[in-house]
């Protein structure tokens, strides 16, 4: 029978099914943080078990770590305990952590990938909703909560019920200045923030195909913000030289035993999906959100939709996403003043984003007023950066480049953006306080952030490619 | 917290905003813990208090209006989406609700309340406004959610729907059985799997 990519992985990993219920999924890899794993540990230790595989196991510290003066202990009380508690858990459990210090540190999501701990055919799990990224490497991945991260720590496995299928294809050319972060800004915005509830994505067709590892990972990081379990993309040539010779990649023998597997992985032609999406490259400009869920979001040179074009039962919710925004409906949000840039987050903050900011900035100046905040994935990023001097470009127009972590992204810890002002921002999230208590936040790409930050506006990035 | 469910008659918190996320339902800055207690305190924290100030709780939000108890939480369409924080479901769990009640649950959501023995009750979307009309028009209204023949009654009018739970899900709620315990059954077929797939 005809199988979706999905299908192959997923029934590669059924353990055993319960009748009329939940499958038993066996899980390769565990990815842990310090904010959802201490309760879980807890749990385990309350019934005296171990961590069953705990070489599958990846720690690291990131969503609570300061990003300036990551040397030192962390000043704020409730934080330094939170990552203390994960590095006694891991030398308790024997798990290895990537903690602060350590030159593989960074945001869960960014460091798999990078350190070829993710590969296609895997499945993979976090207790962090945007594990969905590493779908980008043909591998079934999703965010779980406490309870299932010590179900996985305890077992290595999962109960978990088969999402139904949606193919998303973006086919043709994006026109020069759009990015990955716009095709699925454009995306959310045409089917909602719980337009694919349910469902498992897979991202196909030629303007996929054409994008970067990077580029395909920033799809599929968002593919819980329309409610998706997750979103996985086939791999192919591009996907293997990623990997090739990463610290954790096959090598040697194993690695052609596992190519010729990894080839192997793709949609079969006539496979079924439960839904299917067609949308042409050509259509997307550069997204910006106006509103406080990632469906609320326009091309930038779009007007926000006025109140005549809502629904009815939406219009409640409608206004007061406006009126916390302090935007106006039918108003053109091109530029909109903006107070803060952040440059971060494990969907825009690999080292390909800072050089396309880089590029942009180079011999610019930020605008007065403008707050610029690069936050880079990881250490690795941040060294990469320094050894091709983008360091350097940032300084020199006025941008602060701070150590790696999910920092503004959701401000936990001191990096919040303060009430009443306008960030644009290269995360996933815009909901109220996101990025601190009543901070307004608007999403995009990399480079249309890197407009804001030499503007202090929303801009189109287009006029400054000369079309 | 409670373990098993059954039968729950009681009053009704409406909630009438979609798409409340978990960023909502309980705030980043609040994830420091490393229990599972305590979380109710902070429960839709920023929309219940003027500027994070606990001695000035903002009196249109629900919560604070005294005419609404109960152990069951209204909610409008997509409740639970974003982040997949545990956290928002022990909060309402912690804060005294066994049962949410919406047309349409965030996926990672519904399994962490199923985890915690707080049943998310998925309706229609006729019948979710029939809900709110009641407990708009009379705070005292009861709601009748029972587990076992999967029904949700609006006690004063006999309106009734089903409701759907997966099977083995529902056994966990009326008996208290966690999944972990099943799966530690297993450890033997997990072995074998292994070995076969290594
Ligand atoms: S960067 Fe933001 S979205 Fe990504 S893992 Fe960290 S907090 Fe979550």
């Amino acid at each position: 029978m005809a199988k979706t990519i999905f299908d192959k992985i997923w029934d590669k990993h059924v353990v055993t099914t319960i009748e009329g219920g939940p499958s038993v999924l066996y899980i390769d890899r565990h990815l842990i943080h310090e904010v959802t794993s201490p309760q879980a540990f807890k749990g385990l230790s309350q019934r005296g078990l171990p961590v069953f595989r705990p070489q599958q196991v990846v720690a690291t510290a990131d969503h609570n770590v300061p990003t300036l003066n990551q040397h030192l202990p962390i000043a704020e009380e409730l934080s330094r305990k939170q990552v203390e508690a994960l590095k006694e858990n891991c030398e308790a459990f024997g798990i290895e952590l990537y903690g602060l210090g350590h030159p593989y540190q960074g945001i869960v999501h960014v460091i798999g990938p990078e350190l070829g701990v993710t590969q296609p055919g895997m499945t993979m799990v976090c207790g962090d909703s945007h594990t969905s990224t590493h779908g980008a490497f043909g591998t079934i991945a999703f965010g779980i909560g406490t309870s299932e991260v010590e179900m996985v720590l305890a077992t290595q496995c999962l109960l978990q019920s088969r999402p139904k299928l949606m193919r998303i294809n973006v086919d043709g050319t994006l026109k020069p200045g759009v990015l990955s972060k716009d095709i699925i800004l454009h995306i959310i915005s045409l089917i909602s923030a719980s337009g694919a509830t349910g469902y498992f994505v897979e991202y196909a067709g030629s303007a996929i195909r054409e994008l970067s590892m990077e580029g395909r990972m920033t799809i599929c990081n968002m593919s819980i913000e329309m409610g998706a379990r997750g979103g996985l993309i086939a791999p192919d040539e591009t996907t293997f030289s990623y990997i090739k010779g990463r610290p954790f990649a096959p090598k040697g023998e194993d690695w052609e035993k596992k190519l010729a597997y990894w080839k192997t992985l793709h949609t079969d032609a006539d496979a079924k999906f439960d839904e299917e999406l067609h949308i042409r490259a050509e259509d997307i400009e550069p997204m910006i959100t106006y509103g406080t869920n990632p469906g609320m979001g326009i091309g930038v040179s779009k007007s926000i939709p006025n109140l005549s074009v809502i629904k009815d039962n939406e219009k409640p919710n409608y206004i007061k996403a406006l009126e916390y925004m302090g935007l106006e409906a039918g108003a053109p949000i091109i530029g909109q003043k903006v107070d803060y840039v952040f440059i971060g987050s494990c969907t825009n903050s690999r080292i390909e984003d800072l050089r396309l900011v880089a590029e942009f900035v180079k011999g610019k100046q930020k605008a007065d007023g403008v707050e610029v905040w690069v936050v880079p994935g990881s250490k690795q990023v941040e060294q990469q950066a320094r050894e091709e001097g983008i360091d350097k470009i940032f300084e020199a127009a006025g941008f602060q480049l701070r150590g790696p972590g999910c920092s503004a992204c959701l401000g936990m810890n001191e990096d919040k953006i303060p009430a009443g002002k306008y960030c644009i921002s290269t995360s996933n999230r815009n909901f109220e306080g996101r990025q601190g208590p009543r901070a307004r936040t608007l999403l995009a790409s990399p480079l249309t952030a890197a407009v804001a930050a030499v503007t202090g506006k929303v801009g189109d990035v287009r006029d400054f490619f000369g079309n | 917290m409670g373990k098993s469910i059954n039968t729950i008659t009681s009053t009704a918190v409406p909630l009438k905003i979609e798409n409340v996320d978990t960023d909502q339902i309980i705030p980043a800055r609040f994830l420091k813990a490393t229990t599972r207690d305590g979380f109710g305190k902070n429960l839709f924290r920023d929309w219940r208090y003027e500027n994070d100030d606990e001695t000035k709780p903002k009196k249109d939000f629900i919560l604070n209006d005294a005419r609404f108890k109960g152990k069951i939480l209204l909610a409008a369409k997509n409740f639970g989406c974003g982040s997949s924080r545990e956290h928002a479901a022990w909060a309402i769990k912690d804060f005294g609700f066994d049962v949410v009640v919406s047309s349409f649950f965030a996926d990672i959501f519904k399994n962490n309340a199923l985890n915690n023995f707080l049943l998310p009750v998925t309706v229609s979307p006729a019948f979710l406004e029939k809900l709110f009309v009641a407990v708009d028009k009379d705070n005292s209204s009861l709601i009748e959610v029972d587990l076992s023949s999967q029904r949700i009654t609006i006690v004063a009018t006999g309106e009734t729907e089903s409701f759907e739970i997966n099977p083995y899900k529902k056994e966990c709620l009326l008996n208290g059985y966690d999944d972990i315990d099943y799966l530690l059954s297993l450890k033997d077929r997990i072995e074998e799997y292994e070995k076969l797939n290594s």
